[in-house]
């Protein structure tokens, strides 16, 4: 009696070991990679401000030429397409822009406020993590870029991405891909320059820098300009964070940001349903093979008693 | 096809040898024992090869028009709605009226529930075409459809929802034709075959299960990947995969017990008597089935709005919306079983899984289409995307029909067991 206790005490102290050593290690494994990913440390980034903004479209024409887009209907200095409408929204990317800027008309000022908009490179994309066939990729330098080799077309980046940014060619029966901003990285930020758009850009609305350095920037110019800007950075938390980000003097739903966006990575509401998976890939089989022997027992029971009395008469015989 | 087998006593054909004692070829079996001639004739008098005639005269060029000139000439090649009909309708909408396998596989051989046997093949065979025809509406959607086996085999992105639907349709696609298969082995005489699949029908039914839980919930997971784009109510990150996998149990009895009413009504030739003899034994149990998850799902619904403080939301003109939705869509079809389970009324218990289907269908319809985006506008599909929808549906049900008309499905093959 006694030597059993023992035994079953080390074997208690043996396995409590094992649970705590196996906790260790998958505390570790966990919190490295626990989705709390904030970019990469040298992560390239743009400050824009919204402020500075004149709306003069040379990033448009800018990035049309360096991407290879195809010419546009109206010309870049035509600004009646600050006019359009297209469902009673203003113009947005798609497969021939990779960039647009809209106006917006505040009652309250004397003049418009002009936003660019583009791929915004999100610390942790939401396109990158829906998509089942790795098409995307985020660099060290900050660019999230795009595989049209492996792409299938199921579209689910566009249907993840906050903001609205990745466009299918739609045109093309033969060869359609995603068209989306790609920071310019092929042929400029891999080799360290800005890439076209703010290059260009006359008025320094655009700052291209070390994503770090574009926030410390952005907070630099909201204190030294009391009252001049909202005092928030887009895209400093949004989604987890982006590589490109705004500051602006008016609220940034008024120039049609959408501010309700969580601050977490999109990937975080989708967890909840990933770590079912495995759950349910080990659990269910024993689980139903078990109701499948519960609710067969009185069978192989009936079985049973019908194979006793065939035994039992066969003895009697 | 009743006006012949008035005639003739040897058809409908359900088993290898004709009256004189020769075999049946595969050819004839093919015709339904018809000459070539009166199988037109047949074909031509039903008013509803004549509808299909006309969809599908129109909705095929269509189709072409769609490989050739591309998605931007069928549908508005929209930017924002990227998804539209195709997946709405097509991917959404039939898988989960397409349970019914795993439902009545698991009633069947798991929980040995022998008294649903003779519903259990076309609840397999509504099931392996339902999900047939999603992969089918979405060889029209994908952009480059020639690459749909590259997430298996060419670039595997395993940490994404759309990767679990992949392999999980896939797999089970595979598991559905073998559990169809033994029909078909029946039909064309090759018994070996059905012994070898007996042996595994167990396991089959367990990964039918798995596979079903995940790629039912998955499909609603992938819309957590939207959570500022879906309608609060719409969405729930926490509880949308089990939303779609427990309103798919409901579908898919409801969609069994449609199929079973039409084929009785309509098809009266081609059914044994096991099979209607026991049709409205299996369609109460199934509408019980049915109800159980009704409520469950109701409650899991209200847990959702609950848990996410959504309660604001259902004095907007959305959250009209909303409870017309689960108004007309559950709880009446549910109060419906309920009063027909306990008159036994089965005409009501069938027009409930009429409008149940048609719920799920709305339902789906309403997450990816109509209450996606709900800031901005409403898209309303193009008039071709609706029209290929409808022919690809109509093509569907010709299949549906083709092969109920032969295997033996909702009939006993009647040598060689």
């Amino acid at each position: 009696m006694k030597f059993m206790e023992k035994l079953s005490r080390r074997r208690f102290l043996k396995s409590g070991l094992a649970a705590t050593a196996a906790a260790t290690v998958i505390k570790n494994t966990d919190s490295k990679a626990s989705g709390n990913f904030e970019g990469y440390p040298d992560g390239m980034g743009v400050l824009v401000d919204l402020t500075r903004c004149v709306g003069c479209r040379s990033c448009e024409a800018a990035c049309n030429k360096e991407q290879g887009l195809p010419e546009p209907e109206k010309p870049f200095n035509d600004f009646s397409v600050f006019d359009e409408l297209h469902h009673g929204q203003k113009r947005r990317t798609d497969e021939t822009a990779y960039t647009v800027v809209n106006r917006f008309d505040m009652p309250d000022f004397d003049h418009p406020i002009f936003k660019k908009f583009q791929c915004n490179h999100c610390n942790e994309p939401a396109c990158l993590t829906s998509c089942f066939v790795n098409a995307y990729t985020k660099t060290p330098e900050g660019a999230v870029i795009y595989n049209a080799d492996v792409c299938v077309g199921c579209r689910t980046c566009m249907i993840a991405c906050p903001f609205y940014v990745p466009t299918f060619k739609y045109s093309s029966a033969f060869s359609p891909r995603i068209m989306k901003c790609i920071f310019c990285y092929d042929t400029r930020l891999k080799l360290g320059k800005a890439p076209a758009c703010v290059e260009v850009c006359p008025q320094e609305a655009l700052s291209f820098g070390k994503r770090s350095d574009c926030i410390s920037m952005g907070r630099q110019r909201i204190r030294q300009n009391p009252g001049k800007y909202v005092d928030h950075i887009y895209g400093e938390h949004e989604v987890g964070g982006t590589s490109w980000m705004y500051i602006s003097s008016v609220d940034f739903d008024k120039v049609g940001m959408d501010t309700t966006l969580p601050k977490e990575p999109i990937l975080n509401s989708v967890k909840d349903f990933l770590a079912i998976v495995p759950m349910v890939l080990t659990i269910w089989p024993a689980l139903f093979t078990g109701f499948h022997l519960l609710a067969t027992l009185k069978d192989k029971v009936m079985e049973m008693e019908m194979e006793e009395k065939r035994k039992e008469k066969e003895g009697q015989a | 096809m009743k006006l012949f087998t008035n005639e003739r006593p040897d058809i409908p054909i359900s088993n290898h040898h004709k009256e004189d004692g020769t075999q049946w070829t595969i050819k004839e079996k093919l015709l339904l024992g018809l000459s070539v001639q009166d199988y037109w004739k047949q074909f031509f008098r039903n008013p509803v090869n004549w509808l299909m005639i006309i969809i599908c005269s129109i909705g095929i060029p269509l189709l072409l028009g769609r490989y050739i000139f591309g998605l931007g000439w069928v549908t508005h090649a929209s930017n924002d709605y990227p998804w539209g009909l195709f997946l709405g309708f097509g991917l959404f909408g039939m898988v989960p009226l397409s349970a019914s396998g795993f439902l009545l596989g698991t009633t069947v051989e798991l929980f040995g529930r022998k008294d649903f046997k003779s519903i259990e093949r076309l609840a397999l065979l509504n099931g392996l075409l339902g999900y047939f025809f999603a992969v089918l509406f979405l060889e029209v959607d994908l952009g480059m459809w020639w690459r749909l086996p590259y997430p298996m085999v060419v670039s595997l992105g395993p940490a994404s929802v759309l990767f679990l639907v992949a392999w999980h349709v896939a797999t089970y696609l595979s598991v559905q034709i073998a559990e169809v298969l033994p029909a078909f082995f029946e039909w064309c005489g090759w018994l070996k075959g059905k012994r070898i699949i007996r042996k595994f029908v167990l396991g089959l039914t367990v990964a039918g299960i798995i596979l079903s839980t995940l790629h039912q919930g998955a499909l609603g997971a992938l819309f957590t990947y939207a959570p500022a784009k879906v309608h609060p109510l719409w969405l729930s990150t926490n509880f949308q995969w089990i939303h779609f996998f427990c309103s798919s149990i409901f579908a898919g009895l409801s969609m069994v017990i449609i199929a079973s009413t039409l084929i009785r009504n309509f098809m009266g030739w081609r059914c044994d008597d096991t099979f209607k003899n026991n049709l409205d034994y299996v369609t109460v149990g199934m509408a019980k089935g049915a109800s159980f998850a009704m409520i469950t799902y109701l409650i899991i619904k209200i847990v959702a709005v609950a848990h996410d403080q959504e309660w604001s939301y259902l004095l907007t003109g959305w959250g009209s919306y909303y409870m017309l939705e689960l108004g007309v869509g559950v709880v009446l079809p549910m109060c419906m079983f309920a009063v027909g389970i306990r008159n036994n009324w089965l005409k009501l218990i069938r027009i409930a899984a009429f409008i149940t289907a048609l719920g799920i269908i709305w339902n789906r319809i309403n997450t990816s289409l109509i209450c996606f985006n709900w800031q901005m506008y409403q898209e309303i599909p193009h008039w071709k995307e609706v029209w290929i929808t409808i022919t690809l549906y109509s093509i569907y049900f010709m299949t549906y029909r083709f092969i109920v008309y032969r295997l033996p499905i909702v009939y006993g093959w009647q040598d060689g067991k």
